[in-house]
């Protein structure tokens, strides 16, 4: 279906006034503050209240709502105590789920910085370093949607003999192995699903950690070089050292997306064949299957799986200034 | 902080300007052609009214179903909105919740539509709407829109599972005969088999939806084997999933799909399935790679473009045949059309889409199948459509509603679809029945 601006004139016209309305808000202030003698704490508190009303409204009240459908039925309206949480730990899809998410945490922040860090250590220094980056930055570019609708092809499957469609099980075919089920077969499907992650995110990774790495004194490198380092020892004991906090923003930051990993699992195998990961879980339980208390339970269990990385993520910010 | 006064008065003109424009206007009158609106007198005049729809339904099917309505919405002055999204399921509970329902829906599921219905957001059915309902449907039909014996809505569109789809020069060149009871269709499968050939293909991708055929073939052998009695108590839990006659059931499918001698023809080993998309899994029919594929009335739009339907033509279908010659057990599915709102407008467009007009008109344009009474097979579009047509309607049909698209959506789109794709993979069929039985909710 296209967009068409006519049809959607009436949701436009609300998304103005909102805008507008809001705007009048921050305006208002802005006269207020600017009458009269300010009073630095008052003014704070005025500042500070368009944005804490609007977390208190879009953030704090969800989440506390989301908090108690947790406790309770599918219908959400009589309390079954922590049944939900008790179904989390025991049902096996959810396990699995589990499980997966697990993995998809481990692997994709570690895969991605290391592929980001080896290919931004390799073209730092080159003529072509430009183009090398926005080479890899490309798949960012892209929706997660579209990556996972891109790799689906490549991991197409036809029956041995039949013309190849996928990519990967073409060069499989050509290289005289027999062509597999490369999204269905459990558990490596999960690693296949990982992969394209990694693929989207890496881009973002090797353009920070090559700024990085370029913002390394070169009074240093070449200090070590006269010392006789050679490159591996240079890398090591120098750069790696002196990129460190960004490379924490960086694994911070994958790990933060990876937990939230919903659209890749989404379009390439609908949670399918065991690669159900907790977002996508709680999405079919509480929009497809109507369970809106497990869902509302799976919900929280994101949340405080990753509350602990944005506190650290913070703790760590916190400490480099 | 000049500049902040003067960013202020800027941004309270902007505001004042803006929200004066006031509410948003509706979209101006359409072009007007001679059209007949003598039929449509009786649904009343609603000028300047709209409803807005919400389906499954999209591109193509929602083209046909707005051009079938274009002359009630011109004659009554009612602007129809269609809105066709292809994860309507989930999504018609995020609108519900929001605040944001459609005035009708299409559900292609009793189960979901009961789940509104019992939740108080669906509207029943009107005294006129359920007159209409009576004359066009039988009880059966009705009953899949009825929850505590009120009635929510009609059926919309039907379909006809339970066919088998063949190539009519495939068994005349092997001197095979359309079978018409189970022990007969086996002797075709194992004749096709031992000439070399894999007798049966199947596809279950489907996205999220993926295993759906798998079910279906699972529903169809169970009514099959056991009658539409067991077949109800199954689909409403008065007996567990995993009992042994549902075991049987599966068996057999499975006897036949995760035997590599008998599947999956065109496309390799049995596992193979989970791969094949349910809209390319037929195709091998035409190469004569594949002899049969179980699968619905509305298979007839998948055939590559000139494939031709018909008994002595490229592709047919026949009943799946029952234990015997006598039985005619039917599997089958439907989209409901119930209502959210119960303004006249509202109304009138539900009564209309209750009317064997409806659904004539929109035969006229293109595949289609209907369970309405008044509604000639003849006209159908294509040979399939109509035996499926005939079917419905015949009286010794015994009729049985898809049982997944009943069942609690976390069983019935959920759990069975996943178990049957883990089944089909390799797991055992007791295994897979358990954990489904697993799955029902308690509450």
């Amino acid at each position: 279906m296209s967009f068409d601006v006519v049809a959607q004139q009436p949701k436009l016209l609300y998304l103005l006034q909102g805008i507008a309305a809001f705007t009048a808000v921050v305006g208002l202030i802005l006269v207020a503050l600017h009458r009269g003698p300010i009073r630095r704490r008052g003014a704070a508190a005025l500042l500070l209240a368009p944005a804490l009303l609007l977390l208190a409204v879009g953030l704090l009240r969800p989440g506390l709502r989301t908090l108690m459908l947790s406790f309770t039925d599918g219908e959400g309206d009589s309390w079954v105590g922590l049944d939900n949480y008790v179904w989390i730990l025991t049902d096996p899809q959810a396990l699995t789920a589990l499980r997966n998410t697990l993995t998809w945490v481990v692997l994709v922040p570690v895969l991605t910085t290391v592929v980001g860090l080896l290919y931004a250590a390799a073209v730092v220094r080159s003529r072509f370093r430009a183009l090398a980056l926005s080479l890899l930055l490309l798949p960012m570019v892209i929706s997660f949607v579209g990556a996972g609708l891109v790799w689906k092809f490549v991991y197409a499957y036809r029956p041995a003999g039949a013309d190849q469609i996928g990519l990967l099980n073409q060069l499989v075919v050509a290289l005289g192995g027999q062509p597999q089920q490369w999204l269905v077969d459990s558990p490596w499907n999960v690693l296949f699903l990982i992969v394209t992650m990694v693929w989207t995110q890496a881009g973002f990774a090797a353009v920070l950690l090559a700024g990085a790495i370029a913002g390394v004194p070169r009074e240093m490198t070449e200090a070590a070089r006269l010392d006789g380092a050679s490159p591996r020892q240079i890398f090591w004991r120098i750069t790696l050292p002196s990129i460190r906090p960004t490379l924490l923003v960086v694994v911070l930051a994958e790990l933060i997306a990876t937990f939230k990993a919903f659209d890749v699992v989404k379009t390439m195998t609908g949670g399918q064949f065991d690669t159900g990961v907790l977002a996508y879980e709680m999405y079919d339980q509480a929009f497809r299957y109507g369970q809106t208390g497990r869902g509302a339970a799976l919900a929280v269990l994101l949340f405080v799986l990753v509350t602990p990385v944005v506190v650290y993520q913070v703790r760590a910010q916190r400490g480099a200034r | 902080m000049r500049f902040g006064a003067r960013l202020a008065l800027a941004v309270i003109t902007f505001v004042a300007t803006v929200t004066a424009c006031g509410a948003p206007h509706g979209s101006g009158p359409q072009s007007r052609t001679a059209t007949d609106c003598g039929p449509y007198a009786r649904y009343g005049e609603h000028a300047g009214t709209r409803v807005s729809v919400y389906g499954p339904d999209r591109d193509r099917e929602a083209d046909l179903f707005e051009e079938t309505w274009a002359d009630f919405a011109q004659c009554t002055g009612i602007d129809v909105q269609y809105e066709g999204d292809g994860e309507f399921e989930a999504r018609i509970q995020i609108r519900a919740e929001g605040g944001n329902a459609p005035d009708v829906a299409f559900f292609p599921q009793p189960g979901l539509l009961e789940r509104f219905a019992r939740a108080s957001r669906l509207k029943p059915a009107s005294a006129g709407l359920a007159a209409l309902a009576k004359r066009g449907w039988s009880a059966d039909w009705n009953g899949y829109a009825t929850v505590d014996g009120t009635l929510y809505g009609t059926p919309l569109v039907a379909n006809v599972k339970s066919f088998v789809w063949y190539s009519p020069k495939f068994f005349r060149d092997r001197r095979l005969t359309v079978p018409r009871t189970w022990s007969e269709l086996m002797d075709v499968t194992e004749k096709v088999a031992a000439s070399g050939v894999k007798p049966w293909c199947a596809g279950v991708e489907s996205g999220e939806a993926t295993g759906w055929p798998l079910t279906d073939w699972i529903e169809d052998v169970l009514l099959r084997q056991q009658g539409p009695d067991v077949y109800d108590q199954w689909v409403t839990h008065k007996i567990p999933f995993n009992d042994p006659r549902v075991l049987r059931a599966m068996d057999t499918v499975g006897s036949i799909l995760k035997n590599d001698r008998y599947a999956n023809g065109g496309y390799g080993p049995a596992k193979s399935m989970a791969s094949i998309s349910y809209q390319e899994a037929g195709t091998p029919i035409l190469p004569g790679d594949c002899a049969m594929h179980r699968q619905a009335s509305f298979y007839a739009e998948q055939w590559p473009k000139g494939t031709e339907i018909g008994p002595d033509k490229d592709v047919f279908a026949f009943l799946l045949p029952g234990t015997d010659a006598t039985s005619r057990p039917v599997l089958g599915g439907g989209v409901f059309a119930a209502a959210f709102a119960d303004r006249p407008e509202v109304r009138a467009f539900q009564e209309y889409l209750a009317t064997a007009d409806f659904a004539r008109a929109r035969m006229k344009k293109g595949p289609f199948v209907s369970a309405n009474k008044g509604v000639d097979p003849a006209n159908a579009a294509n040979p399939v459509d109509k035996l499926a047509m005939q079917l419905l309607q015949d009286p010794r049909t015994q009729f049985r509603f898809d049982g997944s698209d009943q069942m609690p959506a976390a069983v019935g789109a959920g759990a069975f679809w996943k178990g049957a794709v883990d089944w089909i993979g390799g797991k055992s069929t007791r295994q897979v029945a358990d954990s489904i039985e697993r799955s029902w909710p308690s509450h």
